[in-house]
């Protein structure tokens, strides 16, 4: 049986982490939920041993029911009927197992008939079912949107849609509009409060929009008349059962094509104001998309995953010339240089989703309880890394995500490029990862306050202070070589006093950055199991030649120069 | 709506499915410590049918009940990830080396003591014995209608259940009266995955036997938890002839064990006549398949 979290035990590693323990512990409220809930867990232990049992049967699922739908789905695709999306019938079966499963409000507290798990575990979950169906994760991942109603909404609000979630309801969050992209604050769907009818009413058109014939879905829209930028729109809960929203048409899309892309049309329907007017954008918005930003890290890490794994297979199988494939330089480089990078944005998006864990935590346990200094200062800590930490592993797993598939393609030959082998697929699948929730240079946009804060210097220098055995000594010298440079890049952008010199730079800096940490990231996994030894080598290497070229870059380059690149102005 | 009460009878077996080099011992017998032990899957077919059932009608419960060395318990806890209420592990000495007649035969004296049962389901076959016997001569034992080869229920009203078997040559529909004996198909739709909170919960359910092999942390936890406490019955909590128990009450013996190629050649119909019986008898003593 091909079990998609046994087969894979970089999965186990990551889920032990240290950090883990505390992790748990908030999470558990010290494991005070085990008297209400038979199946809450007694202790570290046992709530580790519960995550990893739970990963096991959505391990199980992936390899045995969603991976093996994969083809079909991309095949069939959802369609429209009537205004409504009919989903592939594969995935339907594979919604229906998850559901079966239980795997459908992985992180909502027990109260609302989630698991209460952690979001590693929930990462890790959709890590998986990205390698199985980067389409369908889209789908089963929108559960995300739950967890900004359990942030945001009021206590009638979660008791009414929670349950709905973890019990098989779908979701969406409609933010995009035809002249409203990666600019949301021009967003104009109307909303009215209707004193006769006691509700808001929606009116416009939404685009774009992921499953959005979902069951509930969070719309973002104009509340405040006449307001033209992000204050005035607020955020909205629709459910579907009210009715009041058509699906006028579904992208016909490159990739993940299981998952239905819709055009959505709003004729009064009814909706609820989540939280206070006015925040939609600005608040909520931003949250919902942080966690939308980790999981889209996650289907990259999944989909490199899969890639790498289908031409590791094909290498190996392969014979030209007599032999196999993977015997020549040329290939088994591409290919260490891709389990170099999977390895890469793996760490880094779980060293991601530990901090996200952490502070999210206690932002709900401050609703509980008044917060100790101490413990609001450690809330703030770990909510400062998420916040630069989100952007660089969406940016940096969602390229690498597309390199890998491409080199994937290109082991494969001219096979490759065929319909026949799953590559073709997921190299199609890839090439969104870089362009939602936010393009690479959007992420580059939030990231950059990492670099010029100082802030992932700093975090940088904590990686420096972890001991590591004395065999793996000379790599982080040469790392403290490269975050030299790097400070020097830093330096240089940010003396020229101009906006513009450091937007321009912004993502040679960002992902400087970036290389830096999961070298870092990965030196330290090394230090705890040796599995990873020839990644980190390897990454290390490809890492000096990015850090250095940008560092050149950065070194010959003079504002005076930015002319060049603007002729076409 | 009416509750139905259900049991499924199921089995640990070993995977053959996925057979090794050292799957077989030099004797000719299954070693079975290369082979993981596995919840029979025609069984989980049928444990499939039987949680339908309770989807469709509240209230119902779905008992497991098995037969085994105490490990065989997994097979419980497997049932109860899936949404089965609890189950039974019937294990002593003096059920061991059981064939198909002894086993039927303390199954069915198990049943009579797990109080009134409208419907017991079992997979058709195990895929370690391969002899689809058991359903029917429980069936037989407890004196109860039987329908084998099920693929669907078709319709479930009060005491009247229509089925769909699958033949050789198509599907068949038939009625009957509650209480019933039903085997299932591999062809039925496969059981649902394990429940992430019914594994939470159920983890930690263990016969007292293992409990006392495994020394438990949590052992208080049992006193106060019965959900997690799983029945094991030996041969003194069910009524029994201890000539019809084991070794002594099983007919079969085994002579020799030869490996045989499978080969696919035209099938036989042989129509149910008592001359064409009769014909077929004759050729399977001749050949020595039987006798």
């Amino acid at each position: 049986m091909a079990n998609f979290f046994t087969d894979n035990r970089e999965l186990k590693f990551h889920l032990h982490h240290p950090l883990m323990e505390k992790i748990v512990q908030l999470k558990e409220r010290d494991f005070s939920f085990k008297d209400e809930f038979k199946f809450a867990p007694f202790d570290f232990e046992d709530a580790m041993d519960n995550y990893e049992r739970v990963l096991e049967i959505a391990g199980e699922i992936c390899g045995e029911i969603i991976a093996p739908n994969a083809e079909s789905v991309d095949a069939d695709g959802p369609q429209v009927v009537d205004g409504r999306v009919i989903y592939a019938a594969g995935t339907k079966e594979n919604l229906k197992a998850l559901s079966q499963a239980g795997l459908m409000g992985m992180s909502l507290p027990y109260k609302y008939e989630g698991l209460n798990f952690p979001i590693v575990p929930y990462i890790m979950a959709a890590d998986i079912v990205s390698r199985a169906d980067a389409g369908f994760v889209n789908i089963w991942g929108l559960q995300d949107c739950a967890e900004t109603i359990n942030e945001f909404a009021s206590d009638e609000q979660k008791e009414k849609y929670l349950p709905r979630v973890c019990r098989n309801d779908t979701m969406a969050m409609d933010l995009t509009e035809p002249d409203a992209g990666s600019d949301l604050q021009a967003v104009q769907l109307k909303a009215t409060w209707s004193e006769e009818k006691k509700t808001w009413l929606l009116n416009g058109v939404k685009r774009f929009i992921t499953n959005g014939d979902g069951d509930i879905s969070l719309v973002l829209a104009r509340s405040e008349p006449g307001t033209k930028d992000g204050r005035g729109l607020s955020m909205f809960i629709y459910d579907k059962q009210n009715g009041g929203v058509t699906v006028r048409r579904i992208e016909n899309k490159m990739g993940i094509i299981g998952s239905p892309t819709c055009e959505l049309v709003f004729k009064n329907a009814h909706a609820e104001l989540v939280g206070s007017r006015k925040l939609g954008l600005i608040k909520y918005v931003m949250a919902l998309m942080n966690g939308a930003r980790l999981g889209i890290a996650a289907q990259s890490v999944g989909i490199s995953e899969a890639a790498y794994r289908e031409a590791l297979e094909y290498a190996k199988e392969r014979i030209q010339f007599g032999k196999s494939i993977i015997r020549f330089p040329a290939v088994f480089e591409m290919l260490s240089t891709m389990k170099a990078k999977l390895d890469a944005s793996r760490t880094l998006l779980y060293e991601t989703a530990r901090f996200v864990d952490v502070y999210k935590t206690w932002q709900h346990i401050a609703k509980e309880r008044t917060l100790e200094k101490e413990e609001r200062d450690e809330m703030k800590f770990y909510q400062k890394l998420a916040d630069i930490f989100t952007p660089l592993v969406k940016g940096m797993s969602s390229e690498f995500s597309n390199e890998i598939a491409y080199d994937a393609v290109q082991i494969h030959g001219g096979s490759g490029f065929m319909k026949d082998y799953p590559v073709e697929r997921i190299y199609r699948d890839a090439r969104i990862t870089s362009i939602y929730e936010g393009t690479t240079q959007l992420q580059v946009v939030a990231a950059i306050r990492g670099v010029t804060t100082g802030g992932y210097l700093e975090r940088i220098r904590y990686y420096e202070s972890q001991k590591v055995s004395p065999k793996l000594e000379y790599l982080k010298r040469s790392l403290i070589i490269l975050t030299d440079e790097y400070e020097q890049a830093v330096k240089k952008v940010t003396s020229a006093d101009d906006n513009e010199f450091v937007d321009f730079h912004a993502r040679r800096l960002v992902e400087m950055a970036g290389h830096i940490i999961m070298s870092y990231l990965l030196l330290n996994d090394s230090n705890r199991d040796e599995m990873f030894l020839r990644s980190t080598q390897n990454y290390i290497t490809f890492a000096k030649t990015q850090v250095k070229a940008h560092a050149e870059f950065i070194r010959v380059s003079e504002l005076s120069d930015l002319g060049n690149y603007k002729f076409e102005l | 709506m009416k509750a139905y009460s259900i049991i499924v009878l199921a089995k640990q077996v070993p995977d053959t499915r996925n057979v090794g080099k050292d799957a077989m011992k030099a004797d000719g017998t299954v070693n079975r410590a290369a082979l993981p032990a596995i919840f029979n899957p025609e069984d989980l077919n049928a444990l499939e049918q039987a949680l339908r059932i309770k989807d469709r009608y509240p209230g119902t419960t779905v008992k497991i009940l098995t037969m085994g060395p105490v490990r065989a318990a997994e097979v419980i806890r497997e049932g109860l990830y899936r949404g089965a209420d609890g189950g039974i592990l019937l294990t002593d000495r003096a059920f061991a080396g059981s064939d198909t007649l002894a086993t039927s035969y303390a199954l069915s004296q198990a049943i009579k003591k797990m109080g009134k049962t409208d419907l017991i389901i079992a997979g058709r076959q195990a895929i370690d014995g391969d002899t689809a016997q058991v359903g029917p001569q429980v069936a037989e034992k407890l004196n109860m209608l039987q329908i084998t080869y099920v693929e669907e229920v078709a319709e479930l009203k009060n005491d009247t259940i229509i089925l769909k078997r699958r033949l050789d040559r198509g599907v068949e529909t038939v009625k009957c009266k509650l209480p019933l004996v039903m085997t299932v198909n591999g062809t039925a739709p496969e059981c649902r995955v394990r429940n992430a909170k019914l594994l939470m919960q159920y983890k930690r359910a263990r016969t007292i036997t293992e409990l006392q092999r495994e020394n438990e942390d949590y052992t208080h936890l049992y006193n106060e938890r019965s959900d997690l406490n799983i029945a094991e019955w030996t041969v003194n909590d069910i009524e029994t002839d201890s000539s019809q128990l084991g070794l002594t009450g099983s007919p079969t013996k085994v002579k020799t064990i030869v490996n045989v190629v499978l080969q696919a050649k035209d099938s036989k119909v042989i129509s149910d006549s008592d001359a064409d019986i009769e014909n077929m008898m004759i050729e399977l003593i001749d050949s020595h398949v039987i006798g």
